[in-house]
C-alpha cells in the first residue's frame, strides 16, 4: 500500500470532519454519529462478508460482545473506560475467532454458515438476557460522568470526531487488504475455495483472520455505542437488528469495496430520516423501506450505489468522448 | 430440584403438542429447501403475517379460527407462489447467496409493514373453547392444542401423500433431484418452484390458524418461531418430511423441559446448543435425508 | 521427484483407485491415460491432497506427504490445474494469476510483476486486465496453467488441459508445455488427445478401473493389448492385429 492509495480516503475524512463546524444542532449529530456507529459495525461485516464472501447473519455476536464489554468492565470492576474501548475491541476479535475457528473447521458454509452465526448471537443474546452478572433484561446503566478521560464528552462533536477516526482507520484497514497478499488470498477464497487451495492459500487461516478482524471492528463499533448512549441491554446488543443493519449498508453501498458500507449507511439512514418525516411517525416503515431496497439491490444493482455510480460515469465517459471512427 | 412424574409428563405431553405445531411450520421450510436448495428467510414474517390474517378475519368476520383454515390455505398458497415467481425468483438471478439476502429482505419488509399496519401491540382471540380441557387419565390437556396436535399431524401426512402420490408431487420430487433432468422433460421449474413455496406458505397458514386460538400475535412473533424452525429443519435434515415431523417433536418435548428446569428466560437456549451442535456435528441431520 | 505407493480411495463401497503406484521423474514429462471414469482425477485428488487416500502413501522428493493438506503440499512444490476450470469469475486475467504468484512472494508489487511474466510467457499478455470471465475455452486452459505456474512448482499436475481445444489451440499449447519442462519443472499430465501425448510424455501410466494396466514409453504402451482392450473392449486387441495383418 502506499500514500497514493490512502488520499481518496483521507480527502473523504478531512471533509466530513468540518462538518460540526457548520452544523451544531443535536438531533443531526445525533443522527450523524449513530449512522457512523452503523458504518463502522458494517466496515466489519463487509471484511468478512464483502471480501472474504461469508455472509454472517449474526454480527449482533460481535456488536454485543463490544457494547457489554465496555459498559460492564467500567461499572463492575472499574477499568477506565478508554482501555476498557480496547479490551472490547479485543474480546469482539476472539469471539470471532472462536466462531469461526468451530464454523470453518466443520466446513460450513453459504447458508449454513448464515445460521450457526444467526444461533450464536442468539444464544449469547439469551445468555446476556438472564445472567446477574450483565443486568439481566434490566441492562447496564453507564454512570454519566463527563470527562474525557471517562470516554464522556460535553459535545457531541467530540464523539463525531471520534467515531469519525474510527471509521477512518478502518477504510485505511481495508484498502491495506485490498492491496494485500492475504486480500487477494481472501477475494480467492469468496470466488472459489478449491481453486485457492491448489494455488497454497491456507483457506481456513484466511477465513479465520478474516472473521477475526471483522469481529474486532464490529465490537469497537458495540463499545462506541454503548459509551454513546451510556446503556446496553441485551435487546440493543445482541439483537437482530444490528446484525441486519450490518449486512444491508455494504450490499446497499458496495460489497467488497472500501467505501461500501459508509456509503451505504449513510445513504440508508439518510432515506430512513426522510421517510420518517415524510410518513410521519409510524413505525417500522423505515425498515420496511429497508427491506424492499434490500430485495431491489439485490435483483438490480448487485454492486451497490458505487457499482452505479461507476457506471454511470462509464457511460457518460462513452457518450462524451469524442469518437474515433 | 426434584419434579413429580406427573409434572413431567404433562411437561413431555405439552411439549409434544407445541412441538406439532412447530412440525407444520418446520414442514414449509424444509419443503422449501429440498426442492429449491434455499433457505427461506421471510418464512417467520409469513407466519407473522398468517397470524395477523386469522386475528383479521376473526375480528372483521367473525370467522372461526379454525374454520378460517378454509379461506385462508389457498390465499397464502397463491401468496407464496406469486412471491416466488415475481420476486424471490426475478430478483435472485439463481445465485445462492443472492436469495438468502432476498428473502432477508422480505422478511425485514413484511415484518416492518405488518408494524407500520398493527403497532407493537400484542393481540389475541377470545373464543369460548380457548381454555377448555380435556382430562386424559391424570393429565388435564388443553382442548384446543390437541386439536392443534391432530390437525398438524394429519397435514403432514397429507403433504406425504400429496408428494408420493401426484404427478405434481412427482414434479416436484423430480426438480428436487435433477433440475436440469426435469427442464428438460417439460417439466416448467420456475413453475414447480413457485409451487413448492406455496405449499410452503399454504402449510403457515394452517399452522397460524391452529396456534391463534391458545396464542397471540405481534409484528415480531414470527423470528422466535422461524429459530426454532431452523433448528427443527437442520435437525431432522434439511430436505426430510419426516425429519420435520420428528424434529419438530423431538424439539417441543426438549424446550418444554428446559423451561421447566431451567426457567423461561434459560429455555430457549437448550434449543440453539442444539442447532449449533447439530450444524457443527452434522449439517446434514440426525435423520439425514440428503447431503 | 513423485512416488505414488499403492495408492487406493474408496468412497463408501466403490473403490475409485486401487493399489495404483507410479513415479514422476524429475525433469520429465509423464502421461496418465485411460478411458473416462478410470480413476484419474481422483488420483490427482490423492497427490494434491483434496481427498485423503485410504491406503497407500504419497511420497515427494523423497519425504512422505501424504497427510499433508493441500495448501502445504502446494508450498511444498506441487501445483495442480483443474479439469473443469476454476477460474476466480469476479476477478482480471493478472489478478487471477497473482493469487498463485503470492505463495512466494508477499509483497503486492513482486507478486503482480511475477503474474505478469507468467501471464505472457503462456500467451496471456493481451488479456491480463480482462475480467478472467471473459476468456474463451482456450484462454481459460490458459488461464489454469498460468496460475498453477505462478505458485513456482516443483512438479505440476495438467489434468486434461488440451481438452476443448481445436487442433491450432492445441499446436500453439504444446510448445509452451515442452517449455515449462526444459526449466526444471517435472510435469505430470492427464490427457485424452493421444497426439500430445506421443509429442510430450517420455512415461506413460495407464489406469483403468482404478487399477494401473500398464506403464512404459508412449508408443510401447499404445501398442500393449490389454491397453486397447481397456478403451475398446475385450478382444478389440485381436481385431486390430487381424486387422494389421491383412491390411
Amino acid at each position: 500500500m502506499t500514500f497514493r492509495d490512502i488520499v481518496p480516503i483521507i480527502a473523504v475524512i478531512a471533509l466530513l470532519a468540518f462538518v460540526p463546524v457548520f452544523v451544531t444542532a443535536n438531533t443531526v449529530l445525533n443522527f450523524l454519529v449513530f449512522t457512523l456507529i452503523i458504518a463502522l459495525t458494517a466496515q466489519g461485516w463487509n471484511i468478512l462478508g464483502g471480501f472474504g464472501g461469508q455472509f454472517s447473519f449474526g454480527h449482533a455476536a460481535f456488536f454485543g460482545t463490544g457494547a457489554y464489554a465496555a459498559a460492564l468492565l467500567q461499572v463492575r470492576l472499574g477499568i477506565n473506560p478508554w482501555i476498557a474501548f480496547a479490551i472490547g475491541a479485543m474480546a469482539g476479535a476472539a469471539v470471532g475467532w472462536m466462531i469461526g475457528y468451530l464454523s470453518f473447521r466443520s466446513g460450513l458454509r453459504g447458508s449454513y454458515f448464515a445460521l450457526v452465526t444467526l444461533a450464536f448471537a442468539e444464544v449469547l443474546r439469551i445468555l446476556a438476557n438472564a445472567a446477574t452478572f450483565t443486568g439481566g433484561a434490566a441492562g447496564v446503566l453507564i454512570k454519566l460522568h463527563v470527562r474525557p478521560e471517562n470516554f464522556q464528552f460535553e459535545s457531541r462533536s467530540a464523539f463525531f470526531w471520534i467515531a469519525l477516526a474510527l471509521v477512518g482507520a478502518v477504510l485505511v484497514l481495508t484498502r491495506w487488504i485490498e492491496r494485500s497478499r492475504f486480500g487477494a488470498q481472501l477475494v480467492a477464497v469468496r470466488e472459489n475455495e478449491a481453486a485457492a487451495k491448489a494455488l497454497g492459500v491456507d483457506t481456513l487461516r484466511v477465513k479465520l483472520g478474516a472473521i477475526t478482524l471483522s469481529g474486532a471492528v464490529t465490537a469497537a463499533a458495540g463499545c462506541l455505542y454503548a459509551q454513546y448512549f451510556l446503556y446496553v441491554d441485551a435487546n440493543i446488543a445482541y439483537g437482530t437488528w444490528i446484525s441486519v443493519e450490518a449486512i444491508l449498508a455494504p450490499i446497499i453501498g458496495g460489497l467488497g469495496t472500501v467505501f461500501g458500507p459508509l456509503v451505504g449507511a449513510v445513504a440508508l439512514h439518510g432515506l430512513g430520516e426522510v421517510t420518517k418525516l415524510a410518513a410521519g411517525s409510524v413505525p417500522g416503515i423505515d425498515l420496511m423501506v429497508f427491506g424492499v431496497l434490500l430485495v431491489v439491490a439485490v435483483g438490480f444493482a448487485p454492486d451497490g450505489i458505487l457499482g452505479l455510480l461507476r457506471r454511470l460515469r462509464r457511460s457518460a465517459q462513452l457518450s462524451g468522448a469524442p469518437r474515433h471512427a | 430440584m426434584m419434579y413429580s412424574p406427573a409434572i413431567i409428563a404433562e411437561a413431555v405431553v405439552n411439549g409434544l403438542m407445541t412441538g406439532a405445531i412447530y412440525a407444520l411450520i418446520a414442514l414449509g421450510l424444509t419443503l422449501v429447501y429440498g426442492v429449491l436448495h434455499i433457505i427461506n428467510f421471510a418464512h417467520g414474517a409469513l407466519l407473522t403475517a398468517a397470524m395477523f390474517a386469522v386475528w383479521a378475519v376473526h375480528v372483521a368476520f367473525g370467522l372461526d379460527p379454525y374454520l378460517a383454515i378454509l379461506p385462508l390455505t389457498p390465499l397464502f398458497f397463491g401468496l407464496g407462489y406469486a412471491v416466488q415467481r415475481f420476486v424471490i425468483g426475478p430478483a435472485s438471478h439463481g445465485s445462492d447467496s443472492n436469495i438468502l439476502l432476498v428473502t432477508l429482505g422480505l422478511s425485514i419488509a413484511i415484518e416492518n409493514a405488518l408494524l407500520a399496519g398493527f403497532r407493537s401491540d400484542t393481540r389475541s382471540l377470545n373464543t369460548d373453547y380457548g381454555f377448555q380441557v380435556v382430562e386424559l387419565g391424570p393429565l388435564l390437556l388443553s382442548k384446543p392444542r390437541l386439536i392443534g396436535f391432530g390437525a398438524a399431524v394429519l397435514v403432514t401426512v397429507l403433504l406425504w401423500l400429496l408428494l408420493s402420490r401426484t404427478d405434481t408431487g412427482k414434479a416436484i420430487r423430480a426438480v428436487a433431484k435433477e433440475k436440469l433432468g426435469a427442464s428438460l422433460v417439460g417439466i416448467d421449474v420456475a413453475h414447480v418452484y413457485a409451487v413448492t413455496f406455496g405449499l410452503g406458505c399454504a402449510c403457515l397458514a394452517v399452522a397460524a390458524c391452529l396456534l391463534m386460538p391458545t396464542f397471540y400475535v405481534n409484528p415480531r412473533i414470527g423470528q422466535a418461531f422461524v429459530l426454532v424452525a431452523f433448528t427443527i429443519v437442520v435437525l431432522g435434515g434439511m430436505g426430510s418430511i419426516p425429519g420435520a415431523l420428528l424434529g419438530g417433536l423431538f424439539i417441543g418435548v426438549v424446550e418444554s423441559l428446559c423451561g421447566l428446569f431451567l426457567g423461561d428466560s434459560l429455555g430457549q437456549i437448550g434449543i440453539f446448543l442444539i442447532f449449533i451442535l447439530v450444524l457443527l456435528v452434522r449439517p446434514t441431520g440426525m435423520f439425514g435425508a440428503k447431503a | 521427484m513423485l512416488e505414488v505407493q499403492n495408492a487406493t480411495k474408496r468412497f463408501g463401497g466403490l473403490v475409485a483407485v486401487n493399489q495404483a503406484s507410479l513415479k514422476a521423474a524429475i525433469g520429465s514429462i509423464t502421461g496418465l491415460i485411460g478411458p473416462n471414469g478410470a480413476g484419474k482425477t481422483t488420483l490427482f485428488t490423492l497427490i494434491s491432497g483434496f481427498e485423503s487416500l485410504t491406503e497407500g502413501r504419497v511420497l515427494f522428493q523423497g519425504q512422505d506427504i501424504s497427510h499433508d493438506e493441500t495448501h502445504i503440499r502446494a508450498r511444498r512444490g506441487i501445483a495442480r490445474t483443474f479439469q473443469i476450470v476454476q477460474p476466480f469469475a469476479g476477478l482480471s486475467v493478472i489478478e487471477n494469476i497473482a493469487v498463485g504468484a503470492y505463495l512466494h512472494h508477499a509483497k503486492r508489487s513482486d507478486a503482480m510483476a511475477r503474474a505478469e511474466e507468467v501471464g505472457r510467457r503462456v500467451g496471456l499478455g493481451p488479456e491480463l486486465d480482462k475480467s478472467a470471465s471473459s476468456l474463451t475455452v482456450a484462454g481459460r486452459k490458459r488461464l489454469e496453467l498460468a496460475r498453477a505456474l505462478a505458485t513456482e512448482p516443483k512438479l505440476l499436475l495438467l489434468d486434461e488441459v488440451l481438452a476443448g481445444l481445436n487442433p491450432s489451440e492445441i499446436r500453439d499449447i504444446i510448445p509452451v508445455i515442452r517449455a515449462i519442462r526444459d526449466e526444471g519443472v517435472s510435469i505430470l499430465m492427464i490427457e485424452h488427445v493421444m497426439q500430445a501425448v506421443m509429442n510430450l510424455c517420455e512415461q506413460v501410466y495407464v489406469l483403468a478401473h482404478g487399477r494401473i494396466i500398464a506403464e512404459g514409453p508412449p508408443a510401447e504402451v499404445c501398442d500393449d493389448a490389454t491397453v486397447i482392450e481397456a478403451y475398446l473392449g475385450t478382444g478389440a486387441a485381436e481385431r486390430l492385429k487381424r486387422e494389421k495383418v491383412h491390411a
